[in-house]
């Protein structure tokens, strides 16, 4: 089984977002980046599907020389084969997605897996896009899968349940929270990642549909009323929900 | 400008979001001059849509066929990229719900249109709409303009108005799209309801508990105070890890995004990662013992206590408020 996982390299989760002087980027001054955390996951389920299945993993990120550290990543949890798109000029998800499925189609995987979104554009589309690029199904934020001579069931989050769906293989697939707990990459695999080699293509990529005007803080909040700090306060609480905030 | 607004259902029933959606179109055709299309994709829907004109919809269409019961990423965005195409519009607006975000990538795709996700904020800015979105988590903000000439936005649930307009019952007018077999090739062949519990995702009230809570029984007492309250129980992601609260109840970056009216935040320390979550709620309660945890500075008011103290006494307190 060919399995492939589509992984970005973003901000760590807890860094402090500075905008840079241009007002429509971050400063990455300082700013440590990792490997998406919904793409680990990603990672982790192809790792199991090739462990039940056999066949090979390859990891892709489209990007500059800093997305390397991400592949690495990949390759200590366990990924074959790590392929860099190479390109560093502005990009939105149609154009990611875009130069993505153009490389998929040339190597035809019978699995394509995502994350579910990128923790810094919070786009949440990259992947459903691929899929209909590549005009296969797919399911997004997927919680269960199950792969079964060729056919999948996965389960996706609705609001208030869960949806299970049906799909033939090749199919695209996106990674929610509660997939897999990702596992930890192992010395031995740190340490053979390191002179692993990482295959280097330079991708066609659009210009992006999506212009940024501004980027900024939102509104910060003034800390708020301390109502007190025993529960004489409750009464107090209570009557501000119902008479101030009007939200009871 | 010609918008077609898509108006999630299920079981026949619209949710608050389809409200939402037709509402923010109509917002925006008033300050364009256009025209709004509410559309909805379904079994048997017909009966249902009219109630869209009252949200500002010119026209409603339904799609309906007994294949379409269920969700298909595939056959859906098919029907809203024909149905755009058709009406020859320039804007589709969904919700940015399970059903929404998955749509939407595909609609774009086969329109050529960039896409603007989980908006809070669209404005008319002559004949291009900007649109406000929260990135890194909500630690940013970024206006955006969408270059192509179709433009895909799905709208944050809860954010926009969803009262009624001055407009009046709608005509409803069915409309075939024919769908071969391959358009199913994505298809839900069931779906489960968690419980009858309102999910966070869609709740107005939300009460959600974290680590200090100590131990999963003791969640007890914040199912209480959201059943007094009316609202959904939410989690950190220190409790979910624990294998106290299902991931589907998980609040924050890396779990879900909520705006509801009022978050109570009991016992949980207020990482970034939560704040991520949660930070556009209208109004924020805190109730953690140590007067120095970071969720006070977003909270609008705190209790400084004991929770195991002040979630019982704050439950019994709105109950005899709502006659309970
Ligand atoms: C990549 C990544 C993604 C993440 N995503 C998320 C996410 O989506 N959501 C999320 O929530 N977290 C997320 N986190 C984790 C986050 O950093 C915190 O670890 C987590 O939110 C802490 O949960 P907590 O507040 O319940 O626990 P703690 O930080 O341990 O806080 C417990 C709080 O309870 C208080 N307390 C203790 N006893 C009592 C009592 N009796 N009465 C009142 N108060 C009491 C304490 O004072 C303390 O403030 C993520 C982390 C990473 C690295
Ligand atoms: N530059 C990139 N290179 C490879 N995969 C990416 C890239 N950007 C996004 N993705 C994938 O697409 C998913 C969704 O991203 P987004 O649509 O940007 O939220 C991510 O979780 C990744 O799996």
């Amino acid at each position: 089984m060919k399995l492939t996982v589509c992984i970005n390299h973003v901000p760590d989760t807890a860094a402090k977002i500075t905008i840079a002087a241009d007002g429509k980027n971050i400063d990455k001054t300082g700013i440590t980046f990792v490997l998406n955390p919904y793409d680990e996951i990603a990672i982790e389920e192809c790792l199991r599907l090739k462990e039940k299945n056999g066949g090979e993993v390859i990891a892709i990120s489209l990007g500059g020389d800093a997305h390397k550290e991400t592949l690495r990543k990949a390759m200590a949890m366990g990924v074959d084969k790590a392929v860099l798109l190479k390109d560093d000029s502005p990009r939105d998800s149609f154009s990611v997605a875009r130069a993505l499925a153009d490389y998929l189609k040339e190597i035809s995987p019978d699995v394509i897996f995502f994350g579910k979104q990128s923790v810094d554009s919070d786009d949440a589309a990259v992947g459903t896009m691929v899929a209909e690029m590549l005009g296969l199904p797919s399911v997004s934020v997927a919680v269960k899968l199950e792969i079964t001579n060729g056919a999948a069931i996965a389960e996706r989050e609705i609001e208030g349940g869960k949806e299970k769906v049906q799909a033939a293989l090749p199919a695209v697939f996106t990674a929610q929270k509660g997939l897999n707990e990702p596992r930890y990459p192992s010395l031995k695999g740190i340490m053979a990642a390191k002179s692993k080699p990482i295959e280097e293509k330079v991708p066609t990529v659009a210009q992006p549909k999506v212009e940024v005007v501004a980027l900024r803080k939102p509104p910060s909040k003034s800390a708020g009323k301390i109502v007190g700090t025993d529960s004489s306060a409750v009464k107090e609480l209570v009557r501000l929900l119902h008479e101030e905030a009007k939200v009871i | 400008m010609k918008i077609i607004a898509v108006a999630e259902q299920r079981d026949n029933k619209f949710k608050k979001s389809a409200f939402e959606v037709v509402r923010t179109a109509r917002t925006i055709a008033d300050q364009t001059g256009g025209e709004v299309i509410a559309l909805v994709i379904g079994g048997q829907v017909q009966t249902i849509a009219g109630e869209l004109g009252g949200y500002g919809a010119q026209r409603v269409l339904a799609v309906q066929q007994p294949k379409l019961e269920k969700y298909s990423s595939t056959a859906y965005s098919k029907v809203i990229a024909e149905v755009l195409k058709k009406e020859q519009a320039s804007v589709v607006l969904l919700p940015a719900t399970a059903m929404g975000k998955d749509c939407a990538p595909r609609v774009a795709v086969k329109l050529d249109a960039g896409i603007g996700s989980d908006c809070i904020a669209l404005k008319a800015e002559g004949e291009n709409i900007i649109a406000t979105r929260p990135v890194y988590g909500g630690k940013a903000l970024t206006d955006i303009k969408i270059n192509s000439a179709v433009k895909v936005f799905t709208l944050r649930p809860n954010v926009f108005p969803a009262g009624m307009s001055n407009g009046t019952a709608a005509n409803v007018e069915v409309v075939d799209i024919p769908l071969a077999e391959s358009y199913f090739i994505s298809l839900a062949i069931e779906t489960t309801q968690a419980s009858s519990k309102l999910d966070v995702a869609e709740a107005d009230i939300i009460v959600s508990g974290g680590r200090g809570l100590k131990a999963a029984e003791n969640f007890k007492m914040i199912e209480d105070l959201a059943g007094a309250i009316g609202g959904a129980v939410g989690a950190s992601r220190a409790v979910v890890d624990a294998g106290w609260r299902p991931h589907s109840e998980q609040v924050g970056q890396t779990g879900k995004t909520v705006s509801p009216s009022l978050y109570v935040a009991v016992a949980i320390s207020g990482a970034i990662q939560h704040l991520a979550g949660m930070s556009s709620s209208k109004y924020i309660v805190a109730i953690n013992k140590d007067k120095d945890a970071p969720i006070f500075q977003t909270a609008d008011y705190g209790i400084v206590a004991d929770a195991f103290e002040i979630v019982p006494a704050l439950t019994q307190e709105i109950k005899k408020l709502l006659g309970k």
